[in-house]
This record gives C-alpha cells, structure tokens and sequence, in this order.
C-alpha cells in the first residue's frame, strides 16, 4: 500500500498538515509505524499509541488508533497500566530523546527491566525541539544548544546499551534516510513480545542543524545515510576498522539485539493470578 | 506520476534532494514542484514518497 | 455480616475490592504502605493487577492507564508522594479518566513525621495540581467508614469520571477498629462508568446530552478508537485551545460536580439540631469531637459537631444554615489553619468562626478542646 493510501487508512481525517517544522524527520518516523502496523495486518482497534509531551509525542493526534497524548515523560506508565488492563492491546508509545532519556528515564529502565511488552519508539533529534533547542541526554557532547552556547560538555547516553543492560529485550536502531529498514525494525519490535525499544535517528533541522551549522534538513538525512551502519556490515568490521568508525560517529542500524527467552511482564503477571488463585 | 499536495509541502527540500534523475525544485513560493520540461525523466522509484516527512508527495503508477 | 478487627488502611482494601477495582499502581511509603502490601494479595485473588511502580508518578500514570483501559483503578499515597502525583491528578481531571488517589497523611512538609498524625492537606487536594480544576475529595473517621467511603469513592469516580481522592490520616489509617463487612460484596451497590452505546463513527469523546454532564467513556480497544489530551480540547477530544473552547471546557469539567452537589456532598451531624455552638471537623481529628460535644452537654453547654465526610466540594449549604442559627463556629483540624479558611468564608461573618489547629504531631484530648472551645466563650 502506497502512502496515500495508508494517510487515507491509518491517518484521522482533517489532522494534516502536522505541526512539524519543515525538514523534521518525525513525519518519515510516524509513516514508518503506520507501514509497519499495515505490514503486519493489524486492526486499528488493537493498536493504542500512548505518548508523553514533545515534538514527537504529537504523533499519536494524528493516528486512527486508541491513542493519548499525555504528560512529559510519563508516557510509558501510562502505556503500562493500560497493558495492564488490556494485554491484547499492541501499545506502541512515540517519544523524544528528552521524554524517554531525561524527564522519563526512569520510567524507561524500570519499563525494560519489566519486559512490559510495550513497543518504544524514540524519534531522537538529540534536542529539545518544542521548547527552542535546549540540550538533551541525547545531545552529542561537544554540540551547540540555546542552553549550551558554549557547547555541551555533557556527554550523552548511549540510549540503546542503557536499554538492553536494563533488561528490553529487542533493541534496534534505525535513521529517517533508511526508511524500508525502520518500517522492518518497528514491525519487529511490535510484533516482539516484550519491551522493545527502536532508537530513530531524525533531523532537526529548526533547532539542531541550525545551531550546529549542519546545514539543511537533506544534509541531515545525507549524514544519515554516511554514518548508519547495516548491523550485518557492522558486525564483519573487524575492530579496528570497527574502532575507527565508532571514532568518526556511525554507528549501527537494524536489530541489535533480541532475546526471547525472557517472560513478558503481563504473561507473567496471569500466572501471578493463577498461584493467588490457589494454582487453578 | 508524481502526486504533489501542495498545502501539505513545506519545501524542505529532502524529495528534491533525494531524485536521482533531479525532476524535482523547490519553488520561490517554498512548494515541491517538477521542474517544467522534466516530466519525463521521472522512473517512478519513489525515494520522493519514501522521505516526504509531510506526506506531500506520491508516485501513482502508471497503468 | 462477619465482624473483624481491621486497621483503616485495610478496610480501604476492603472496600477497593467489594468496589470492583481492578488495578493498583503504586509506590510504598508511610503510612499508607498497608494499602499497597494488601492489594497486592488481594488483587490477584479476583483477578486484578498490582503493580509496584518505580516511583509516585509512575503509580498513578499506570492508573490513569489501566482506567482508559477500563479498570477501576487506585492509587495510595503519604503527603511526599501526593505532591509528587499532583501533574497527574491534573491529567486525570482534564482527560476525564476516573481514578481514586488515597491521601493518609503524615505530618509535613518534606519529611515531616512519617507515623504521626496531621491533615496538612486539606487544602493541597483541592488547589494541588496546576490550573483551574475540580476533584471530590472524601475524608473517613473509622475503620467502618473507610469501607465504605472507599466504595462510595470508587462509585463517584466512576459516575462523575473525576479523580476522587480518600484524604485520611495516620490516626485513621493506621488505628483498628471492629467493622461489620458483608459477607458477599456482590450485594453491594456499584457503580460502572457509562460507556457509549451508539455507533462507534458517532462517538464524540467529550460530547454529553441534555443535562447530563458527564460524557460516556470507552474502553481503549474496544472499538471506539479516541484521543486523550492533556491539551484544551474540545467535545471531539482534540486539542482546541481558542477561548470559547476553554471556556466550554472548564466550565463543563466544574458543573458536572457542581451541579450535583446534592448526590455529591455528605457530612454528619451530631447534636445540632438544638446546638448553641458547633465544631467543625473532619477525619481523625474529627474523632476527638464527639467526645467533646458530650463532655461540653454534661457541663450544660449545647454543643454540636458537623463532620465535613465529603471536603471538597465544601459542604456550603450546610455550613450556611448552621452559622445563621448557631452563636459561633470552633473548627478543629490537626494543621495550622485550613479547613477554616473555608468556613470563614462560607459564614462570612454571619457567626464568630475560631479554630483550634494542631499542628504539634499529636491528636487533641476531647477535653483540650473543649478547653478550647470555653477560652472563646470566656468560660
């Protein structure tokens, strides 16, 4: 199915255009879901998208789904509970570099810890781009920020590694110049039973190319395209080719990292039920 | 055929950017448009489609 | 009916259970931690879900969640964590998700003193979270009634889809008492948020009829696909922050309690009808007063006592009528001032209004107050 066809399927009618500036990668990431979503023949009543505040979090407005927008980083309690009440629900959450890595990094541990099968998926433009371009978790050391104007010497998380030793048990990254790769790796994660957590490298042009003079919102997806790495490629470097790349800032796209061989939270929680019950 | 919803295009450029045949241009008025004569060139690969944060432009095949 | 001898946090429990609440999220801390440790035996013996969150927020964020999936659900708490709960109070308010948040209060601010008692709060569950915005608070004074308050809570939430919160206190929650509790809560009368029963392409998320405020909510993945904000919306759900719209909103999200201020607002009356002076009081603090009045009656003083049981909204009315035919007004409340504040204003003058706050970590003696209430009277 073609993008228009799916606006037409997937999308609430009358909501575009979206609020994004132009050039921001957060549309290409909100159409990889709903590809995904479709790719996986799922029915719009199964699938809720619970977001928290932020540029990426106004994705769930523009969706046909069981959906919420609702408090900066709190996305994922939210998305828990109603996993809770409803395990039949595919809970897909949207979130920022600053919703899910700062004011909800938290949340997001605890999440992974669980294996909640909940499916995270972090449009990271390594700023805060709703409120004007402040630094966030996520912000490369070194960078230009309204709140760092003498750079950031903070350095960031890798947010995927934070993921995976928290215990998420499908961790993936992608970049909005590889979009047939995100669409596959979000269709992965949400048919994955548990945590899961896709890390979407997209541009701000508005608030972070701009301060850092990385030029306009092509040149963002060009530096995409020169600094992801397919995992597969990635995995044959050898280390000091592998060392070198890492030093020049790519780094690695597709599934990172998936183990099935952990209980997902809510299952677990159902056999919970049954010992409470007297092993019925 | 290229679709272009013009009220959607925010003329970031990415589609233009991304044509390997170069059938794109930004226009002075900040819209995605092909450029006149280039009709043609266009192979339908969709790289426009792929990218369009704004869901502005599509590739309907041809019959 | 089999008797027990329950603590008041159990006997929220309790009544969480014979509610019908499905979910609790929540983060232990003094001295509400009972409420947590029981549901979480409780719950999964009729089939809810506890879960220990990782923090106060994040207890009632899977709240909220588990509601807009359809569950009834609760929270519980101490001041340090209410105040941490407060921007999510303002969602379940705004978004209309309803949710009970229990409040057992210790001493404040910070701190405080964890297992001693005070009502520091009065004023925070109605002005907490940021914004115009209107709850139902409930405060019990036994074991008996924190049963039953907590079923009446649960029932409010759901009718009204509002947060409603069960302000207690140490001395409430933590002393036991004996309690009657039916044997089967199937008897019990519940009441289930209304849920939309036309055609889910005509379900208008905040739409109402008539004069019935309160809009039918649907159950996330139950075929009626809507949006939750946070933002001013309007009756579609989505964000509408023109002034009209806001206007709409709030004044909707006000009415719905106000205007049922009758089915809403509960209190008690102890020997007014022929007082002469009456406390005011609520809760644990409440407790002492009954005595007082009794004490005060025996040295020929007619003395009487209302019990505020619903706090928020103010009992106006009934406050009203007492001070237009009684000689003066002592409230009692275990902080420094607040609750009176309340009353002040509601009598306006019409009667003298004292307090008699304490604030020293400890419940008064029925005869401290009434000492209290005899240094007004010069007696």
């Amino acid at each position: 199915m073609g993008m228009e066809q799916l606006l037409e399927k997937y999308f609430r009618p009358g909501r575009l255009p979206h609020i994004w500036c132009p050039g921001c990668g957060h549309g290409i990431i909100t159409g990889a879901i709903v590809k995904a979503v479709d790719k996986l023949g799922l029915s719009k009543d199964e699938v809720a998208v619970i977001s928290g505040i932020g540029c990426s979090s106004r994705a769930s407005g523009y969706l046909d789904f069981n959906t919420a927008n609702t408090l900066h980083g709190r996305a994922l309690p939210i998305a828990s509970g109603l996993k809770m009440a409803n395990p039949k629900l595919k809970v897909i959450v949207p979130s920022g570099d600053g919703d899910a890595a700062a004011i909800g990094g938290n949340h997001l541990i605890h999440a992974a810890r669980r294996n909640i099968d909940l499916t995270l998926i972090v449009y990271n433009n390594s700023i805060y781009g709703m409120t004007g371009g402040q630094y966030s978790p996520l912000t490369p050391k070194g960078s230009k920020a309204t709140t760092a104007p003498y750079l950031t010497i903070e350095p960031a998380f890798n947010l995927l590694d934070l993921a995976k030793a928290a215990g998420a048990t499908f961790v993936a990254r992608s970049t909005t110049f590889h979009v047939q790769n995100m669409v596959d790796v979000i269709a992965k994660a949400i048919e994955h039973k548990g945590f899961s957590i896709v890390e979407c490298v997209t541009g701000c042009p508005t608030n972070f190319g701009r301060q850092n003079k990385i030029g306009s919102a092509p040149k963002m997806i060009e530096w995409q395209r020169d600094h992801g790495v397919m995992i597969g490629a990635w995995n044959r470097m050898d280390d000091e080719t592998r060392a070198k790349a890492l030093a020049d800032g790519k780094f690695p796209i597709g599934v990172l990292y998936e183990n099935n061989d952990v209980q997902e939270y809510t299952e677990a929680y159902d056999e919970l039920i049954k010992r409470a019950q007297g092993g019925k | 055929m290229l679709k272009l919803v013009s009220k959607r295009c925010k003329g970031c450029g990415i589609c233009a950017n991304f044509c390997p045949k170069k059938v794109l241009e930004i226009t002075e008025v900040g819209k995605c448009a092909i450029i006149p004569g280039k009709e043609d060139d266009c192979i339908q690969c969709g790289q426009c489609e792929l990218r369009c944060p704004d869901y502005a432009i599509f590739v309907e095949k041809d019959k | 009916m089999s008797i027990k001898l329950l603590q008041g946090n159990q006997a929220v429990v309790e009544g969480a259970i014979a509610a019908g609440v499905k979910f609790y999220g929540g983060y232990p801390i003094t001295p509400s931690t009972e409420i947590a440790e029981q549901l979480a035996a409780r719950l999964p013996q009729v089939g809810g879900k506890f879960m220990q969150t990782e923090d106060e927020l994040a207890g009632i964020g899977a709240v909220i969640g588990a509601s807009m999936g359809g569950k009834k659900a609760m929270t519980a708490t101490s001041g340090p964590g209410f105040s941490l709960k407060q921007e999510l109070l303002g969602l379940a308010c705004t978004a209309e998700i309803p949710i009970v948040v229990v409040d057992v209060q210790r001493v404040g601010p910070a701190t405080g003193q964890p297992t001693s008692p005070a009502q520091g709060e009065v004023m925070m569950t109605r002005w907490g979270t940021h914004g115009d915005h209107w709850v139902i608070v409930v405060s019990p004074v036994s074991v008996p009634e924190c049963f039953w308050l907590t079923i009446r809570a649960v029932n409010l939430a759901e009718k009204y889809r509002v947060p409603v919160i069960i302000l207690m206190d140490e001395v409430v929650g933590h002393m036991r008492e004996k309690i009657e509790l039916p044997d089967d809560y199937s008897t019990i009368e519940t009441v289930d948020r209304k849920r939309p029963d036309c055609a889910p392409e005509d379900y208008l998320a905040y739409g109402t009829k008539g004069d019935d405020l309160v809009p039918p909510m649907a159950d996330f993945g139950s075929g009626y696909r809507w949006h939750v904000t946070g933002l001013i919306h309007d009756e579609t759900g989505f964000p509408k922050g023109t002034p009209d719209a806001t206007l709409q909103s709030l004044n909707r999200l006000h009415d719905k309690i106000y205007k049922n201020l009758d089915d809403i607002v509960t209190f008690e009356n102890y020997k007014t009808d022929d007082a002469d002076y009456v406390i005011v009081s609520f809760g644990g603090a409440a407790r002492t007063a009954y005595d007082t009045v009794d004490m005060a009656r025996k040295e020929g003083l007619k003395v009487g006592l209302f019990r505020a049981i619903t706090l928020w909204p103010f009992p106006e009315k009934q406050v009203q009528e007492l001070a237009s035919r009684v000689q003066g007004i002592l409230v009692h409340e275990l902080n420094y001032g607040q609750y009176v504040l309340e009353v002040e204003r509601v009598v306006a003058g019409k009667c003298p209004v004292w307090l008699y706050g304490k604030y020293d970590n400890s419940s008064a003696a029925p005869k401290q107050l009434l000492d209290e209430l005899k240094k007004h009277l010069g007696r």
